[in-house]
């Protein structure tokens, strides 16, 4: 069934459909609806999960950690801020291997205080060990949820699902809401390897030595590195699981999601503009005008943005003449960090194509079709002429 | 690239329910075979009487540019007293068509030459039952007849399934006879 609804109702939906147990969240512009419309769910008995409003985002994702823990399928949701207050228990849901996953609306972080998108919130916690999905349009957003699950539970890691504030968020569009029984052959319930119990106190994630040393059984356990080095190769791996996910969820829905990147008018062009987010869709139109002009250029949205599916992307643009990042985030005093991710991906190809980098759209700068013309096309004409330094659209200077 | 897109801007104030309004008829759209449809309401400091503006577009395509809408096809106005804080008329195609909720004739209104249309929706609504300054399913009466995009039944159903339980049959009435009373002016 189609219904036209926000971005925050079809990521709404979407955990309801998933089955969720647990859900906890702070409300934050502009994730706000999203939670409202799950303590509506909750409420209205439609979705038999446990609502437990809290005092705080750190406090969220500590009673997430505390279900999942027990085995239950927990969701919470933030933005901005509320994501950054939880920053120690995002390394913490990681490092447990918990399979939470978590809907960032992506929104500016203060100071100044701003409420508008842009993607710094979710990039500056891309080191935490989550893994980062980005969404394009409101079914992607409630297909994403769906497969996040599934994603985060067979390879015990947590997930965060991405999409634009207000843009996708607060903006209306339709979109189709799978059927309960194609979700339930989709997914499968939540089966942890451990679960904590009531009756069987433990000790978890406890002081963990540099070195190795017996456990209490005597077998030898894993050490801090070694911990740390299985979250790294099961991040790894899960490039592949996901793409495997990706083909089941298009076996039973019939929509292909591309799992790393989704291509515009890729195959024969030159010109290769990226990045994540709905602004891929936004360069579509982009793309279709300086088609019409005689230049050969595409665009790709990036779903996957970590674990960094650093082959596809090698695949997908070493032989173009130039590839351009478009960014709404910055590593401040160094560049944009996709672009330095693309350029580090491609540094090992023969042929390397010209990589140019700029910055838009920081506090939700409004991003002008027209901008994005000319930068496209001057980056398309000059490929040798910008150096290194991100280049800032609609700066008003 | 699709530029078979009509856009429609909405101006109300904020608590009028112009995005209801915008969605009731994004839903009508869909129904009517208009396959992309994107409303964005533009956010900032919505506070209860301030003016807002959401943005509607309709095509027979995916939408992919997502942006706030700079130069409408038509602007529908919930309140009158906006025009004179507004400007309403901004951006508007050449040929444009404004519609507003006022007791006045389209003739007293100059655009440059846009069209215009107005219904007594205040008025009309309050007739249908409705509390008073309860407009925004008045409005979509006039925006049928003004437009003619999309026929008065679909949206009557559209306005029913909005309102389920919060008397679907008001609503309906006040656009129904929003529509028989929509003064549509010359160019």
């Amino acid at each position: 069934m189609h219904i036209i609804e926000s971005g925050n109702v079809a990521a709404a939906n979407g955990v309801k459909l998933a089955r969720v147990q647990v859900v906890a969240a702070y409300p934050i512009t502009p994730q706000t609806p999203l939670t409202e419309k799950l303590s509506e769910f909750v409420d209205a008995g439609e979705m038999d999960a446990e609502y437990i409003p809290v005092e705080s985002e750190h406090s969220a994702l500590a009673v997430c950690i505390a279900a999942a823990s027990t085995g239950a399928r927990a969701f919470t949701a933030t933005s901005a801020n509320g994501l950054l207050y939880m920053n120690e228990q995002l390394h913490w849901a990681a490092g447990a291997r918990l399979p939470i996953v978590m809907c960032v609306v992506n929104r500016g972080i203060g100071a100044p205080w701003t409420v508008w998108n842009d993607h710094q919130d979710a990039i500056s916690q891309r080191d935490t060990g989550w893994i980062q999905l980005y969404c394009c349009d409101h079914q992607q957003i409630i297909d994403t949820v769906l497969k996040a699950f599934y994603l985060a539970e067979t390879v015990s890691v947590p997930v965060m699902v991405c999409y634009d504030g207000y843009i996708l968020s607060h903006t209306y569009m339709p979109f189709e809401i799978p059927e309960q029984a194609d979700v339930d052959k989709f997914l499968p319930p939540f089966k942890p390897a451990y679960a904590l119990q009531s009756g069987q106190p433990a000790n978890l994630n406890t002081v963990t030595l540099p070195d190795v040393r017996p456990d209490v059984r005597g077998d030898m356990a894993p050490g801090y590195m070694e911990i740390r080095h299985n979250l790294h190769t099961d991040m790894r791996d899960a490039i592949e699981v996901l793409a495997d996910i990706d083909q089941k969820f298009a076996g039973v829905f019939g929509r292909n999601g591309n799992p790393y990147i989704e291509e515009y008018r890729c195959d024969d062009a030159d010109f290769v503009a990226i990045c994540l987010g709905s602004l891929s869709y936004h360069l579509r139109d982009v793309v279709d005008i300086l088609r019409e002009e005689g230049l050969s250029v595409g665009v790709m949205g990036l779903r996957l943005y970590r674990p960094f599916p650093d082959q596809a992307v090698r695949a997908a643009l070493s032989r173009r003449k130039g590839v351009v990042v478009f960014e709404k985030a910055l590593s401040y005093g160094n560049q944009g960090a996709l672009y330095a991710d693309i350029k580090s991906a491609l540094y090992c190809t023969a042929e390397k194509p010209a990589v140019h980098n700029y910055i838009l759209g920081l506090g939700g700068r409004e991003i002008k079709t027209d901008q994005l013309v000319e930068c496209f096309r001057n980056s398309c004409r000059h490929p040798e002429t910008i150096d290194d330094e991100p280049q800032w659209i609609g700066l008003k200077m | 690239m699709n530029q078979d897109i009509i856009k429609i801007r909405w101006h109300g104030r904020g608590g009028q329910g112009a995005i209801t309004a915008a969605k009731i008829v994004a839903n009508a759209a869909f129904v009517s075979g208009y396959t992309g449809v994107v409303m964005a309401p533009t956010f900032g400091t919505e506070r209860r009487g301030a003016p807002v503006l959401t943005s509607l577009q309709i095509s027979k395509q995916k939408i992919y540019d997502l942006s706030p809408i700079t130069q409408p096809d038509m602007v529908v106005v919930l309140d009158h007293l906006i025009v004179e804080e507004v400007d309403v008329a901004g951006g508007l195609k050449p040929g444009g068509l404004i519609i507003i909720n006022s007791s006045r004739h389209p003739d007293d209104f100059d655009f440059n030459g846009m069209k215009v249309a107005t219904a007594d929706v205040t008025h009309i609504a309050g007739e249908a039952g409705l509390p008073t300054g309860i407009v925004n399913t008045g409005i979509i009466g006039a925006f049928a007849k003004a437009s003619g995009l999309i026929d008065m039944e679909t949206l009557t159903r559209a306005i029913e399934d909005e309102f389920k339980g919060k008397h679907p049959e008001k609503n309906s009435r006040a656009a129904r006879v929003t529509f028989e009373n929509t003064i549509v002016g010359g160019n």
